[in-house]
């Protein structure tokens, strides 16, 4: 049974509001959530004041900026920033999006910045994934093949490869996974938008040879069938793509072939 | 499922190490989602359902008065025309209407067709827009008519 209220350790209380810089004149608040595994207490949410005119456009850069300048004890991941990564993955102002390519101009009022919802945090804005990342490996995303080796690279029309724009872009960051409902309350067993649109990215490539046991794997109530086309997925991707499509382009080859 | 079992062996490691002795929280989710059409949509679509569920109970216990005889329907033909009966019949309508459509959207998902997401959101919206017409069609069709 689905539960729609948080936990008692988790329920998130008001946290520390940190001054604003002297002198600063175009001022943003930041409400930021924060969890130290070796603290005291539940999650709460801390307010930080930027100033606009000294701090990038992205919400990474005011991140950055805070950790920088004003409390250093902030934790979150990030790497690439430009969109390529998938580390800085959080919710920010109410959906999920990469915080390096979110401009804070986007956002009107406070910045409110959450981990990936329905995650167990392991730091403030890091959430552990492993989950995820498990559900991937079970899917086996990579080649599989039968045939004997060509003796070369196996080949593929530009039409097939066409089939796999819109999926090989996908940078595993589980935006789309982390904003689904059916996820929140099925994320044992259900795989989630990130993992199928994987799972279809391997069932639609004209070079792999093991689509009916992909597809064998993924007949199941709960592992594909809990996509009830809530489309947050698509909605939010930070990469404009379309798991909710993937998903419903697997359950039409499921109907297909029987 | 190998790499749900080594999943859980590490996140025990993990936790014999010290490191994290406290319970991780639930970050989180409802709390804090923004809602959006889609989603509203699809748990109205719920919802709806779970109405249509008592408007059924509602059309039985009707059919089964009729079937009792004329003081019995005359009963509840009194108290659907009261305030409390209308708010209910209108509740009804708008489930029936909201269902139908929107069914017929997951129809066309279920075909392949309205995934990119201003189609998604021309379907929500005219779903919307539908039911709003259908319920003032209808019910002008049973009072607007009859009276």
């Amino acid at each position: 049974m689905a539960e729609f209220t948080l936990p008692a350790n988790s329920k998130v209380v008001p946290g520390k509001a940190h001054p604003a810089p002297a002198g600063a004149k175009n001022l943003r608040s930041f409400k930021i959530y924060r969890w130290d595994p070796e603290g005291e207490g539940n999650p709460r949410l801390d307010t930080y004041q930027v100033d606009l005119s000294a701090c990038g456009p992205m919400v990474l850069d005011a991140l950055i900026k805070i950790k920088n300048e004003i409390d250093s004890t902030l934790t979150f991941r990030r790497s690439c920033r430009e969109g390529v990564c998938g580390s800085c993955a959080m919710n920010i102002d109410g959906t999920n999006t990469l915080a390096c390519t979110r401009y804070i101009s986007d956002v009107r009022g406070a910045v409110k910045i959450y981990p990936l919802p329905h995650m167990p945090v392991i730091k403030d804005l890091v959430p552990d994934l492993s989950t995820a990342y498990a559900q991937l490996a079970a899917i086996e995303p990579w080649m599989k093949t039968s045939s004997a080796p060509p003796g070369r690279e196996r080949l593929q029309t530009p039409e097939d490869r066409a089939k796999l724009d819109g999926m090989w872009e996908c940078i595993l960051c589980f935006c789309c996974t982390t904003s689904c409902p059916s996820y929140w309350w099925n994320g044992e067993r259900y795989l989630g938008p990130a993992i199928l649109l994987q799972a279809y990215r391997w069932i639609a490539d004209s070079r792999d040879e093991a689509t009916g046991e992909r597809l064998d794997q993924l007949e199941d109530p709960f592992r594909l069938y809990r996509c009830h086309t809530i489309m947050n997925c698509t909605k939010t991707c930070p990469k404009n793509l379309n798991p909710a499509k993937a998903i419903a382009e697997i359950k039409k080859l499921m109907l297909a072939r029987r | 499922m190998r790499a749900f079992d080594a999943r859980r062996r590490n996140v025990f490691e993990h936790k014999d190490n010290g490191m994290a002795a406290r319970e991780r929280p639930l970050s989180p989710h409802l709390q804090v989602y923004r809602p959006q059409l889609t989603s509203v949509l699809s748990i109205s679509h719920r919802i709806a359902g779970v109405g249509l569920m008592i408007g059924t109970l509602m059309l039985t216990c009707w059919l089964v008065a009729a079937a009792q005889g004329p003081t019995a329907y005359e009963i509840l033909q009194v108290w659907l025309a009261s305030p409390v009966g209308k708010i209910l019949l209108l509740g009804w309508s708008l489930c029936l209407f909201f269902h139908l459509l929107n069914g017929i959207r997951h129809l066309l998902w279920d075909a392949g067709w309205g995934f990119e997401l201003k189609q998604a959101y021309a379907t929500g919206y005219a779903v919307l827009a539908g039911t709003v017409v259908l319920t003032l069609a209808a019910w002008f069709a049973a009072y607007g008519v009859a009276r």
